[in-house]
């Protein structure tokens, strides 16, 4: 493509990956690469308000899209806050480039202006990073940085551009493969021990399929599906996979782990074959690990090996990519006898008739968890889910009825307040047709309200729904079970005027108390092309039920009321 | 996790040498806490590639978590954790001239070694050979009243 600027070099290459949209903050060190951005007509950039949010609204794009997400930030405080972003993205294994301006090389290591290491900085929280020393290498870097991105187990990588290398002129030749021979990822899994697996699965009397958001990255739903169809066998979903099986099908008991429903943790503690796809036996999904899938051999699928055998001893390890795995599994199954689990599906079944997911609904207040029902019936597949963290986010992972993968998108690794509205953004601009609604509470949502003016200017109408308790309401939870009801900093009763804020910054505001109010705010909310704020009263002292105590077995869970007896 | 078992181990690295590809091993093991006795590199010869030694402690299931981390570094080419090595590490001490010198020779070439400078008021020797005899060797050289001992870490070569 002959001689041009690193600058220039940086737009290429975005274009050449395909990327459509770029989220960021212009700065000092940056500024030559905006420059180009301002020439070009490639991509669109939003500038969104601080760069936290554009790292998460590119995060919330790859989650929606399964493409690579790109956020630009400028060096020192521009890449300090992007940190959060990077780190939510990491733990959460998501598709992300993030390119920060740096000072130039000669002041590299001399405290000038802005000067932060930020390879140093993010090397705990990203897959990879590069500083990028010469404009000889920055297109192998930029291509490099694409492929670490979205190859293996994904995962975000930080190019650090130092000022002078993107005034630079070099020749752009993007290459168009990459040789890294320090990394081959696995994805075929090892024949032998897939076949070993299958006899597991095959001998096992109580097999339970364990799906995790490593079975949403590596696009397997399809055959997830197939699988517990062929087999009959029981599944449960961790957070990050929900979707994988969709709502209505009838071998899905629900999500697992510390605010999974009774019949998905019953199963794990009571199963005789794990047969794990793409989870990574977190430990809010384990509860006590010693008490975890105590009857269990364990079959661990898990593109990245060092998954596996990390927390649980595993006896079937296959190292490799879920859709690839099973792709050989499949066609060893179709002699499976299914009536061998019917016993251990009929004891599922009655633990989820004796315990079902549930709550008590009101008349006076609007429950949480009727809120989710709703959205689900008013909406349902066509929407897009985003959420904070909190309560409002396990309220609507138990309770909304999602039938996709990529449907459902928060931050389930590093639990990231204030990722939501971003990354709804990011969303909404991936497909403009849905309905992309920010599930969300009082406290989370402040942390990233600034977006409202992104939304409004570049006329991106998402729907915050605020859960408002009045509390950073999960804090609450803890302290009202485990610190004797002491609400040490957890009372939000001061509160902010939520439709005149949503106003004031180009969007609208809804004030909703009753159930009739909820119908006809949601539904104005999605004719409007608007971005709002719909904050909901709720109860303020619900709980998220069930609940495992940290460090607990996942079979010793608090109940809610509606449900006779002890478990 | 707490890592209990403490047995000696000795593994290779394998990197592209690339700059901050040491510090992003350093910080995998600060980060997750691993130890890190002793660590030596330096490049391969008619290579892109360094080989790095590093002698650590732990049960099996953290030796085998060490090396699966270690691998997911992308400079990381190869880690080998060695079962069947010759081991060795290399040490240099100074002693006073006025010491008895015909001792502090024997007992350098008693470990590989031998005198490899001498000076007005000092005497260097060096020496090579298997950890735990470097051990024996630093307490025997405390004899001559050493002013400096320093070691170069552990290499080790799979047989
Ligand atoms: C950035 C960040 N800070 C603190 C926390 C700890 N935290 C987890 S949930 C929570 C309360 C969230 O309150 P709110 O958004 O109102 O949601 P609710 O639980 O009330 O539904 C807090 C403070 C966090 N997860 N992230
Ligand atoms: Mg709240």
């Amino acid at each position: 493509m002959g001689q041009m600027s690193g600058a220039q070099m940086v737009c290429e290459a975005i274009i050449a990956e395909g990327v459509k949209t770029v989220f960021g903050y212009p700065g000092g060190a940056i500024m030559h690469v905006y420059d180009e951005i301002y020439k070009q007509n490639g991509f669109e950039h939003i500038l969104n308000r601080h760069e936290q949010a554009a790292v998460h609204a590119a995060d919330g794009y790859a989650r929606a899209t399964g493409e690579v997400g790109v956020a630009m930030v400028t060096s020192g405080p521009g890449f300090t806050n992007a940190v959060t972003g990077l780190a939510t993205a990491y733990m959460d294994s998501i598709p992300l480039i993030v390119i920060s301006g740096q000072v130039p090389l000669s002041l590299i290591g001399t405290d000038g202006f802005q000067e932060i290491d930020a390879v140093g900085i993010s090397r705990p929280c990203t897959k990879h990073n590069f500083l990028v020393r010469s404009i000889e290498e920055l297109p192998r870097v930029l291509k490099e940085a694409f492929y670490i991105a979205r190859s293996g187990r994904p995962g975000p990588v930080l190019v650090d551009i130092p000022k002078d290398i993107t005034v630079d002129i070099g020749e752009f030749i993007y290459p168009d493969s990459v040789n890294i021979p320090s990394y081959k990822p696995t994805y075929k899994g090892n024949k032998r021990q897939i076949e070993k697996a299958v006899e597991a699965i095959k001998k096992s009397k109580k097999p339970l399929l364990y799906i995790g958001g490593g079975a949403v990255l590596s696009g397997a739903y399809a055959l997830i599906r197939e699988l517990a169809k062929k087999t009959q066998i029981p599944v449960v979903e961790t957070l990050m996979a929900r979707g994988v099986m969709g709502a209505d099908n009838p071998l899905l008991l629900g999500m697992l782990g510390m605010h999974g429903n009774y019949a998905s943790n019953m199963a794990m503690s009571e199963t005789d074959l794990v047969i794990s796809l793409g989870a990574r036996f977190d430990d809010r999904v384990t509860g006590k690990l010693s008490e975890f899938a105590k009857y269990a051999d364990i079959i661990h699928v898990d593109i990245d090996a060092a998954n596996i055998g990390k927390l649980v001893d595993v006896d079937y390890p296959i190292v490799g990519d879920v859709t690839e795995v099973l792709e050989a599994m499949l066609p060893q199954l179709d002699d499976v006898d299914t009536d061998r689990y019917e016993a251990w599906r009929n004891i599922l079944k009655r633990y989820d008739e004796l315990h079902p997911q549930s709550y008590v609904d009101s008349d006076e207040v609007i429950k949480p968890q009727w809120a989710i029902e709703r959205v689900g019936e008013l909406v349902g597949e066509d929407a897009i889910i985003t959420s904070d963290v909190g309560q409002h986010q396990m309220w609507a992972a138990q309770h909304y009825p999602f039938d996709r993968p990529r449907q459902w998108i928060n931050s389930g690794g590093l639990g990231t307040m204030g990722f939501g509205f971003p990354a709804a953004l990011g969303a909404k601009r991936a497909f403009p047709d849905k309905t992309v609604i920010n599930v969300t509470g009082d406290g989370s949502i402040l942390m990233n309200m600034q977006e409202l003016v992104t939304a409004a200017e570049y006329k991106i109408p998402v729907i915050n729904l605020i859960l408002n308790n009045h509390f950073l309401g999960m804090v609450r939870q803890w302290q009202t079970f485990f610190y004797e009801k002491r609400y040490s900093e957890t009372d939000l009763s001061f509160q902010p005027n939520w439709k005149a804020l949503a106003e004031a910054c180009g969007g609208i505001g809804y004030d909703v108390t009753t159930k009739a109010e909820f119908d006809a705010a949601l539904k104005d909310a999605i004719a409007q092309d608007k971005v709002c704020f719909m904050n909901v009263a709720v109860n303020r002292f619900e709980d998220v039920l069930p609940m495992v105590p940290a460090g607990g077995a996942l079979f010793n869970m608090m109940l809610p009321q509606t449900t006779k007896g002890d478990a | 996790m707490v890592h209990s078992i403490n047995e000696r181990r000795v593994i290779s690295v394998i990197v592209m040498n690339e700059s901050s590809v040491l510090t992003r091993i350093t910080a995998l093991f600060a980060a997750r806490g691993y130890n890190i006795e002793s660590l030596t590199v330096a490049p391969i010869p008619n290579s892109e590639m360094s080989h790095i030694t590093i002698a650590t402690n732990g049960s099996a299931k953290l030796m085998e978590q060490i090396t699966k981390q270690l691998h997911k570094l992308i400079p990381v080419y190869k880690v080998i954790e060695h079962e069947e090595m010759v081991e060795k590490e290399m040490v240099l001490a100074k002693f006073p001239i006025a010491e008895n010198l015909a001792d502090i020779s024997v007992l350098s070439a008693a470990y590989n070694g031998g005198v490899v400078n001498v000076g007005k008021e000092m005497i260097i020797v060096m020496v090579a050979d298997e950890p735990k005899r470097i051990k024996h060797f630093i307490e025997a050289a405390q004899r001559y009243n050493p002013c400096e001992i320093v070691r170069g870490g552990v290499v080790a070569i799979e047989r």
